[in-house]
């Protein structure tokens, strides 16, 4: 379980959090939403441990956060920064399994096997950079998933693909959560994504001082599916309370 | 348009041509043609028996000992400027407080500083191998410490998140996003080791080496192997870059659009 309460987060004098108390129980996606500049990827830093809260205090399973903890895994927006490009896909998803001990045929083992999960079988030789924008992604995936974290924070993940490659890839990470049972917090700029793969959407005010406008959970009934999802009356009526709360229309 | 390699070759042959074609019009024999400087560069180092490879006693007596100087003062430089500007570029603090002193020790024109390091060590090779490596250590220095030091902040905070330890870091990150600056002072530094090599065998109290065949050459009045020793200086400087460009090729093409 993670727990935030009352974090509060500057940059010098300049408040960018004010107030954030949430509990994230076992297992759930958590999408976090507001306009840019509104401290979303500060808030994602602080939960991993990149940025200790100046106030309150981040605990998972009721242990504080002081440093990155451990089973944390962390998918950041730019692929093209996050990926190592003098590494193969390979050895891009087989580098965090060095600090568990496991010798190099291992780690190359269940490296093969986390790219052929996340659709990636025969890439293993290639570098990031030789494939698409949304294939680097999913080995930025296959990157997180590989020492099985408990806890996925994703930083605007699909913020810079295309819309197709954005649905493959929203329907693989609901794929994974469903599985997996990951705890997964999951930072978005957009609102239609944020209902489609949450299961609950927090959405901040804008900034300085952003806190939490909206708390909402979302029950949608049967599996997700791309066009089927998106026409219930159910998810346009949550997207439009989401899309309200982001523009600080409040009833 | 013709290729432009061939282009390159066709504009250095012209040169070549035209300094043959003035030097043998003048006669002077302070200028003798580039053909006849070339025969002497073959007779004088390369016209050995097969089993030497074709190089002379001379060219082993001469041209050997430079390289093992410069190889030895350059490979000091590059282990000892990659070595302190990793350590250096690695806290922005350190590299603030180091700045100063590296940009100083850079501005001093390296040859002078070769009458210290007589005083220091006498002459002799420890002397001219130590000339070599004070002088070309500045470049790799300081562009290896400002390259660990532009390290993608993103990809520290990736590293973070993966707990890699201080030598994985240093290994799978830090080093490889340093890499192109480091051949960039790496191929300055090249070209002060050939500096520091010829200056410093100019000195009195060197028996060997290709700038003692220069002085030597010279106090004789032999100003057909002067000739010959400034060419073989310059297809040396440019084969040791060509070397030098096609290790940073390579080590450099897997990382490519970094």
């Amino acid at each position: 379980m993670l727990d935030l309460s009352a974090v509060g987060q500057y940059y010098g004098d300049h408040q960018v959090l004010h107030d954030i108390t949430l509990t994230v129980p076992d297992g759930q996606l958590l999408c976090v939403v507001g306009p840019s500049g509104c401290g979303k990827s500060t808030l994602l830093r602080t939960i991993a441990g990149l940025l200790p809260a100046r106030e309150g205090t981040v605990t998972i399973d009721d242990t504080p956060v002081t440093g990155v903890p451990d089973r944390l895994a962390v998918v950041f927006q730019d692929y093209g920064r996050s990926l190592l490009p003098w590494l193969t896909v390979r050895d891009n998803v087989a580098l965090p399994l060095r600090r568990r001990g496991l010798g190099r045929a291992e780690r190359r083992t269940e490296a093969d096997r986390i790219l052929d999960r996340v659709g990636l079988s025969g890439t293993a030789r290639r570098h990031p950079w030789q494939l698409s924008g949304g294939m680097q992604q999913r080995v930025a995936i296959a990157r997180a998933l590989v020492c099985r974290p408990t806890l996925l924070l994703m930083d605007e993940p699909f913020g810079s693909l295309d819309a197709q490659t954005r649905e493959d890839l929203e329907d693989l990470l609901l794929e994974v959560h469903r599985t997996d049972g990951t705890t997964i917090v999951f930072v978005t700029h957009d609102i239609d994504e944020s209902v489609y793969v949450g299961d609950r959407v927090v959405v901040l005010t804008p900034g300085p001082a952003s806190k939490i406008a909206l708390d909402l959970p979302v029950r949608l009934p049967g599996e997700r599916d791309q066009i089927a999802t998106r026409g219930l009356p159910e998810f346009v009526a949550l997207r439009a309370q989401v899309g309200r709360a982001v523009r600080g229309q409040f009833r | 348009m013709a290729h432009p390699a061939l282009l390159r070759w066709f504009v250095l042959v012209l040169a070549v041509g035209a300094w043959e074609v003035a030097a043998r019009a003048h006669g002077s024999v302070y200028f003798p043609p580039p053909a006849r400087i070339a025969r002497h560069v073959h007779d004088l180092w390369f016209s050995g028996p097969v089993r030497h490879a074709f190089l002379t006693s001379a060219a082993v007596d001469d041209i050997l000992p430079s390289l093992g100087r410069l190889t030895a003062g350059f490979l000091l430089a590059a282990v000892a400027g990659i070595a302190l500007g990793i350590a250096i570029g690695r806290s922005r603090r350190a590299y603030a407080l180091c700045n100063p002193v590296l940009q100083f020790a850079r501005a001093v024109p390296p040859p002078a500083l070769v009458p210290v390091f007589v005083v220091v060590f006498a002459f002799g090779t420890p002397m001219q191998i130590a000339s070599i490596a004070f002088s070309a250590v500045w470049p790799v220095l300081i562009n290896t410490a400002a390259g660990a030091l532009n390290t993608d902040p993103l990809r520290l905070d990736v590293a973070a998140v993966l707990r890699l330890n201080g030598a994985e870091r240093l290994w799978f990150l830090v080093l490889p996003s340093a890499l192109p600056r480091i051949f960039a002072g790496l191929r300055l530094s090249l070209s002060l080791s050939l500096i520091l090599m010829v200056f410093s065998e100019l000195l009195p109290g060197t028996a060997n080496g290709i700038g003692f065949t220069l002085t030597d050459a010279q106090s004789r009045s032999d100003l057909l192997t002067v000739w010959a020793a400034l060419v073989l200086l310059g297809v040396l400087g440019y084969l040791l870059n060509t070397a030098l460009l096609a290790v940073e090729g390579r080590l450099l093409s897997s990382g490519k659009a970094r």
